[in-house]
């Protein structure tokens, strides 16, 4: 029988969840024996071939491509978890809410202080993703099945729900791995 | 306005209210009639006059849908959108004043001659659509109606002249001359029997106070403002707290969606409602008594001053009421300025002392701690009616009607889908199937018993009787036919709670919001089946954590009908085959980046896989 396939991908986060991810340090091997990475940012595999098991959602949408991304994720995963507080609840990227993305594109390509952008141009071109009116968290676009909060959520949290969700046995993290104050 | 004549303005209005802090309301409100805004420096002036804080009277000025800072129309056109008159034409009123006056809902033309607005239930709902110029109501609107007040308000800004033939009753008073109807469709034993001026409150001072409770509570009168709480129990509290001066309050703050029989009772029976207010002030020991009506019927302002004249001049109010030495009672008519929630007693003292309108934490409660901090008695202006005929008729004749939890009659203001819409006295503990008979309703597909905060109920409850056991009622029935959309009617009643929230609690001011996006959504045919019991679930908890009664009532609208009419909203939602949310809109997410990158997202190419 083949490995479950797991599935992970940044959308509008800062990568500092798959940093966590990646702090569970000499464990990936122990997990490298029961799944198989499939899409992700550390297998660089960029499209879904297979379904998977469980997919990793960091960061919420901001544009786009972040829907794209994640509806793909709900299509060819049985299971998906809200990882980190981008994706529970837009994060800081969420910030920009209260702002018109006209007066965010400006301040970012023209007025800003450091920016040197003489023609007053802001970036249009075809490959770049539209941003979208808010920047919404992961369950506000697809269905979410767990939340994982955490800016990040520790390396110890991560194991423990993805280990929990490979046996098929209820997550239920004790009280210290989701604590944050 | 130069900055000079605003301050005399407001010195000379601060000054015909004593300069009193408790006064602010009708400083603010004259401030406001004359100068069309409180405007900045206004509030500074107010705030210097009265020595308060100048944040205390911004925070008074932007509570109130009647008080503006910024400045008005000569002319302010408030179109009442609540869900009857918009069943009954709502939109194409609006439409019709729009393209008249060549501005849209909110604004002001640019001559400052009109200012048009929406605002929630005028109490007109019998015959709506209903508007407010100024402070002259019109009735019966169309769009052709619309263009036609406009036009005549440009040759002749006095909105009084609107009025061309008079309403009945005393509708068409010398000092109402209004077009108001009052749509008395069955005038019952007790609130609408035959007057006899006087007579009550001679009754009542040639026995003691406490006799007089005693009275009311063998009469086992009942709050008639929905609540039910016991009048006689009430008034005893009142009597044995300690502190003085004590005061009575007359709540004629009627601001639930749907309900218009006070506006009748004080059209027609303003005696009988000042006699109530007299006899509880002789009861509970207070020497003067307040009526606070709501800024809607300031038309019938000027006239109910003259029947107060009128009762001074008879020895019905003043030093030694009806010969009884030592008691001396007095009335004064405290305006508000458009807030619903001062319809709740201690938001109605609050804002009779000049406060914002937000409701206190009890205890303690009014009876022992109320307005001006002393001992005070809100009663409804029904309750009040019933006092009046209490003590004329005597308890024994009260009890004959209604039930022996609800005795005596109740006033319903019916409206909606029914050939007969108007107000009712009926026993209490009468059937809704009566009711609606009596009403040409027969066709009801669903009742609203009580209005937006209270129980939404169909054909098969029918048989459930009006009473303080059952469908307890401030007296609002508004009737719908089977082709109106329950959801559609739920979303009116959230933007009434939307509007009318004060904004300090979260689960009310953000809950409310949230219910409206949901049923909007599922009206837009973006619903999941889950959504329902997110509702539900969201509605719980505003319930639970509200911390005022509006609050607390606030999700009752969907909650009653999706408990009642569950499978009309299931009808509406679908879940999405490959688990996306349908509440989000990418098509529209990307609208202003399209615009701005003027160019189409590329997701509209996109192919499912």
């Amino acid at each position: 029988m083949s490995k479950p396939r797991l599935a992970t991908c940044s959308l509008a986060g800062c990568f500092g969840c798959h940093m966590s991810i990646l702090d569970i340090d000499e464990r990936i091997l122990e997990l490298a024996e029961v799944i198989q990475f499939h899409k992700s940012p550390i297998t660089d595999i960029k499209t879904f071939t297979e379904h998977c098991r469980i997919g990793l959602v960091e960061g919420g949408c901001a544009n786009e491509e972040n829907v794209e991304v994640l509806r793909a994720f709900r299509r060819n995963c049985d299971i998906l978890v809200s990882m980190g507080d981008c994706a529970t609840m837009g994060g800081i990227p969420a910030l920009r809410n209260f702002v018109e993305i006209e007066e965010c594109l400006r301040e970012a390509y023209v007025d800003g202080p450091s920016t040197h952008n003489p023609d007053g141009v802001i970036p249009r071109d075809i490959e770049l993703p539209l941003l979208l009116d808010k920047v919404r968290p992961a369950h506000e676009v697809v269905r979410m099945d767990y939340f994982l909060p955490g800016c990040p959520p520790s390396a110890d949290t991560i194991w423990a729900a993805v280990t929990a969700l490979l046996s098929e046995s209820p997550v239920d993290l004790p009280y210290p791995l989701v604590k944050y104050d | 306005m130069s900055e000079s004549s605003i301050g005399r303005v407001v010195e000379e209005v601060a000054r015909e209210f004593g300069r009193e802090r408790w006064r602010l309301m009708d400083i603010a409100r004259g401030v406001q009639q004359r100068l069309g805004c409180v405007n900045s420096q206004a509030m500074d002036a107010i705030a210097s006059w009265l020595n308060i804080s100048r944040v205390e009277v911004e925070g008074f000025v932007t509570f109130y849908s009647f008080l503006s800072k910024e400045p008005k129309g000569r002319i302010v056109i408030r179109l009442c959108d609540d869900v009857i008159d918009q069943m009954a034409g709502y939109e194409e009123v609006r439409r019709g004043f729009e393209a008249a006056l060549g501005i849209s809902l909110g604004q002001t033309t640019p001559d400052g001659a009109f200012t048009l607005e929406r605002t929630a239930c005028i109490g007109m709902c019998d015959q709506g659509p209903a508007a407010l110029v100024n402070d002259v109501v019109v009735t019966n609107l169309s769009s052709d109606k619309a263009r036609n007040i406009v036009r005549s308000l440009r040759e002749n800004p006095r909105p009084e002249r609107l009025v061309q033939r008079f309403g009945s009753g005393n509708n068409a008073h010398p000092l109402v001359r209004s077009m108001v109807e009052n749509n008395i469709r069955k005038a019952g034993p007790i609130v609408f029997s035959e007057q006899a001026r006087g007579e009550a409150i001679r009754k009542a001072v040639a026995i003691r106070p406490a006799e007089v409770i005693r009275a009311i509570k063998t009469a086992r009168l009942r709050g008639r403002g929905g609540a039910g709480f016991p009048a006689g129990m009430k008034w005893e509290f009142a009597r044995a707290a300690e502190g003085s001066p004590k005061y009575v309050i007359c709540n004629a703050d009627e601001g639930e969606p749907g309900t218009f029989k006070d506006r009748v009772l004080l059209t027609e029976m303003p005696d009988r409602v000042f006699a109530g207010l007299t006899i509880a002030g002789y009861a509970i020991g207070a020497s003067e008594g307040i009526v606070y009506l709501r800024a809607e019927y300031a038309y019938l302002r000027r006239y109910l001053e003259h029947i107060l004249d009128r009762r001074r001049a008879d020895g019905l109010l003043g030093q030694k009421i009806c010969g009884k030495a030592g008691f001396n009672f007095d009335i004064r008519i405290q305006m508000g300025a458009g807030a619903y929630i001062c319809g709740e007693e201690t938001a109605l003292i609050n804002s009779c002392e000049g406060r914002r309108g937000e409701p206190r934490t009890r205890p303690p409660f009014p009876a022992q701690r109320g307005y001006l901090d002393c001992p005070t008695v809100v009663n409804n202006v029904e309750t009040l009616a019933c006092v009046t005929r209490i003590m004329e008729a005597g308890p024994a004749t009260f009890c004959e009607h209604g039930t022996p939890q609800s005795s005596g009659t109740k006033l319903l203001s019916v409206s909606g889908d029914c050939s007969l819409p108007g107000v009712y006295e009926v026993p209490m503990g009468i059937t809704l199937r009566d009711v609606l008979e009596m009403c040409g309703a027969d066709e009801a597909a669903a009742v609203q018993v009580g209005g937006p905060s209270r129980e939404m109920v169909g054909p098969a409850q029918y048989g459930r009787t009006i009473d303080y056991d059952d469908l307890a009622t401030g007296g609002a029935v508004l009737v719908f036919g089977p082709d109106r959309s329950i959801p559609k009617i739920v979303s009116a009643f959230m933007d009434f709670f939307v509007h009318e929230s004060c904004g300090e609690c979260t689960p009310c001011r953000v809950g409310t919001r949230l219910i409206k996006e949901q049923i909007d959504r599922i009206l837009a045919g973006r619903g999941e089946p889950k959504d329902i019991d997110e509702l539900l679930q969201l509605g719980e908890t505003i319930k639970q954590t509200s911390r005022c009664g509006l609050g607390q009532a606030s999700p009752n609208p969907v909650l009653m009908t999706i408990k009642g009419f569950r499978h009309v909203y299931e009808e509406l939602v679908s879940p999405d085959p490959h688990g996306y949310q349908r509440s989000f809109d990418l098509t529209e997410s990307v609208r202003e980046a399209e615009r701005i990158a003027g160019r189409r997202s590329i997701h509209h190419r996109e192919v499912r896989t």
